[in-house]
């Protein structure tokens, strides 16, 4: 036997690596699955982003490694194996399907329900379509307004391209890349989003994403948002979409950063509807969302969200209420039927004087579900004449399923005013009697009472948005009593 | 209009109506009277379709139909109203809301459409005139911090919307001040007619001043134990329930 040197060695464990190890063609449209630095860097690569943007990236990925799962959270679920998950999957990659007669019935009995357009309904559900001519024009309409405006409104990919200083400035900020197990993942692998700036002074003219809803459903599982409101302006910006999104990834990790400069308001608005799994709790998405925002003097940021997808949901938008006189607002809606699990909630803190928060939480709870607010009210030493309202509403129907509150509260500051009000209602026989003895059937007098439990966040949505979530309300419910 | 032949019903396992025989028909009104707990909220319960009440024996007929088989929502759209005693509050859901639900369920039930929002404006303009409730009111969530008298005038509101065949109000008059209770009662006279039927359950005979029953019932234990004309209701308010007591045990 020959001489087995250093060298010999060395290029033994080269190849024994690339027959075992992870290999990536940065052509292929969808990675293999696993992750390390080589995949990061192949990401950022099919991106083209700067050196700098990988440099990121890779930083998270390091910090990631060495953090844990969170345990704290009211859920309970088969941890994902992260080295068994692709991190990339080209958007536009083929059609699924040839044509709607390939897709399951029962998702198109729901979009029929949901009022969704053919057209829209096969861009949904992943059917070949050609491209609708008109929606084009509206498209280019569209950006032409905002374009002149000022406002910026692309995929983040392309604004790290075209506007680096505005990214390398504000992205972050607010979600830094060790925040969380999460955001420190998704910081390193995102591959989607959406980049918005609105100019100083500039009110943004219509709702952003509204028109785009239906090209934003198909956005990735590692969603990266940043929104920068400059001083004085004003935008209201969507997420979401109502319709059922059967998406095969199971994992889905979307961070969010919102930065209001002087005088500016943000409001953000999302429906979540992911696939909650089957009625015996199989499948599902697992949601796992860091949605923080930053106020500076006199900002606005409101939170409005209608949870009802989702397996697993673990997601707390907040506010970092720094500028003086500054408001933060979180209304929200998180319905659990079935095997689902949701723990929601909010974070408001006071770091500015004369703050103020608002809090409203209506949980939903049917089936076996368990659904938990957790909300935290922190007041600064330095933070003068805070205020806080809280107001958290569990809806129980059935006898099997939970709701739990966990307010934390820390004020550290003596003229802060923090109120905190709670409680837990059913569904009850004499309600449900009472509308049928009226006629009202007990499933339509279960969205009577549900809308009429979630009024007030539903009315902080625009309008559209509004009738379309009511809807969603009810049909997540159906068959939940009786 | 509705026939009750030998009607028996309990509620978890303990009998609550013991045979109880009523005909009333096409335009009349009855009245039925009664001490506490003799079964007068539980007899208009099991007459509208609540399904806690198990008839466990007898019938009722509604315009020749057995409506034992039918859910409390069909029996609505079959035109069977229920003043609640308590009524129920539902936070969020404005009375508007509300009424305007209960009558497009049961137009799609008959297989229309929902009734056109012109016509519902005009209708809901006309029946809050009719009982003389404040426009503001119909924006409130049903019954959600309404006082007792606002709660049963209400109750006819809806009553006068949704235009039954057979209303039961129970105890209607109980909480009304004296002014209300003439209002209500005004209205309820206006939307009487020869083609529907009343049943008042009521403890006092000034409501029968104003709406004036054809047949006055008195219930005790779950029977009927007298009937007469709205005389007999005088000779309750004046002697109480003692002496017909004493005739049952006798
Ligand atoms: N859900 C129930 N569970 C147990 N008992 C019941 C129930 N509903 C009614 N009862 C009983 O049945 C009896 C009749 O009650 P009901 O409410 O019909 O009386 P009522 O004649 O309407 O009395 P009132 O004049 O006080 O309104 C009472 O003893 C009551 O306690
Ligand atoms: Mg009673």
């Amino acid at each position: 036997m020959s001489k087995y040197t250093e060298d010999d060695l060395r290029e033994e464990l080269k190849t024994k690596e690339y027959e075992y190890g992870f290999y990536t063609d940065i052509k292929s449209e969808t990675f293999p699955v696993g992750l390390n630095e080589d995949v990061v860097r192949a990401i950022s690569m099919k991106k083209e982003e700067p050196q700098w943007m990988t440099d990121w990236r890779l930083e998270a990925f390091r910090v990631w490694q060495e953090m844990e799962e969170p345990e704290w959270a009211n859920v309970h679920y088969e941890k994902p194996d992260f080295q068994n998950i692709s991190y990339y999957s080209a958007p536009n990659s083929k059609p699924k399907y040839d044509s709607l007669d390939e897709v399951d019935p029962e998702l198109l009995a729901t979009f029929a329900k949901l009022g969704i357009s053919l057209d829209e309904q096969k861009k949904l559900s992943g059917v070949a379509m050609d491209v609708v001519v008109d929606s084009v024009s509206v498209a280019t309409t569209f950006k032409k307004t905002l374009g002149e405006k000022g406002i910026i409104f692309c995929p983040i990919s392309e604004a790290i391209r075209e506007y680096p200083e505005l990214v390398k400035k504000y992205l972050g900020t607010i979600v830094p890349q060790k925040d969380n197990f999460y955001a420190a993942l998704n910081a390193a692998v995102f591959s989607d989003g959406s980049f918005c700036y609105i100019p100083k002074g500039v009110k943004c003219p219509m709702e952003l994403s509204t028109y785009f809803r239906i090209n934003q459903a198909g956005t990735g599982q590692f969603e990266r948002t940043l929104v920068i409101a400059d001083e004085g302006s004003y935008v209201s910006y969507l997420e979401g979409c109502t319709a059922p999104s059967r998406d095969e990834n199971q994992l889905h990790a979307a961070v969010v950063e919102l930065i209001a400069l002087d005088d500016a308001e943000i409001k953000y608005s999302t429906v979540q509807n992911w696939y909650p799994g089957n009625a015996e709790g199989k499948g599902g998405v697992f949601n796992f969302v860091t949605k923080r925002g930053l106020c500076e003097k006199n900002a606005k940021i409101s939170w409005t969200q209608v949870e009802t997808g989702s397996a697993v949901t673990w997601k707390y938008p907040s506010c970092i209420l720094k500028g003086d006189n500054s408001i933060g607002e979180f209304y929200s809606i998180a319905v659990t039927n079935n095997y689902q699990q949701a723990d929601t909630g909010t974070k408001m803190i006071h770091l500015g004087n004369n703050t103020k928060s608002t809090i409203i939480s209506k949980g939903i709870s049917a089936g076996k579900s368990h659904n938990s607010y957790r909300g935290l009210v922190q007041v600064s030493p330095r933070a003068q004449n805070a205020r806080n309202f809280s107001q958290c509403d569990s809806l129980l129907m059935g006898n099997d399923c939970g709701a739990h509150t966990f307010p934390y509260i820390e004020v550290k500051n003596k003229t802060a005013q923090v109120e905190h009000e709670a409680t837990t209602s059913k569904i009850g026989e004499d309600q449900l009697f009472y509308c049928n003895q009226r006629g009202i059937d007990t499933e339509k007098a279960i969205a009577l009472i549900v809308n009429g439990f979630s009024k007030e966040v539903l009315n902080n949505l625009p309008m559209e948005f509004a009738v379309e979530a009511q809807k969603l309300l009810e049909i997540s419910l159906e068959g939940s009593v009786g | 209009m509705l026939k009750i032949k030998d009607l028996h019903a309990s509620v978890e396992g303990k009998p609550i109506l013991n045979g109880i025989n009523l005909e009333v028909k096409t335009g009349e009104v009855h009245a039925i009277m009664g001490p506490n707990g003799s079964g007068k909220s539980t007899l208009a319960s099991v007459i509208a379709g609540k399904e806690e009440y198990e008839v466990t024996k007898g019938e009722i007929i509604l315009e020749n139909e057995d409506i034992e088989e039918l859910s409390a929502e069909e029996r609505a759209h079959n035109g069977i109203f229920l003043s609640f005693q308590y009524p129920i509050e539902i936070p969020g859901v404005s009375v508007t809301n509300f009424i305007k639900t209960a009558i497009n369920e049961t137009r799609k039930a008959k297989g229309l459409g929902d009734m056109p929002a012109k016509d519902m404006l005009k209708m809901i303009r006309e029946k809050s005139e009719l009982l003389e409730i404040d426009r503001k009111f119909l924006s409130r969530s049903l019954n959600e911090g309404f006082s007792g008298g606002e709660k049963k005038r209400n109750e006819v509101f809806q009553m006068a919307m949704l235009e039954p065949k057979l209303a039961i109000l129970d105890e209607t008059d109980s909480g009304l001040d004296i002014d209300a209770l003439r209002i209500v009662a005004n209205g309820v006279n206006k939307l009487k007619s020869k083609d529907n039927a009343v049943i008042v359950i009521t403890h006092y005979q000034r409501l029968l001043e104003y709406i004036v029953p054809d047949v006055v019932h008195v219930l005790y234990e779950g029977r009927i134990v007298k009937s007469g004309g709205k005389e007999l209701a005088h000779e309750l308010e004046e002697k109480g329930y003692d002496w017909i007591k004493e005739e049952v045990n006798a």
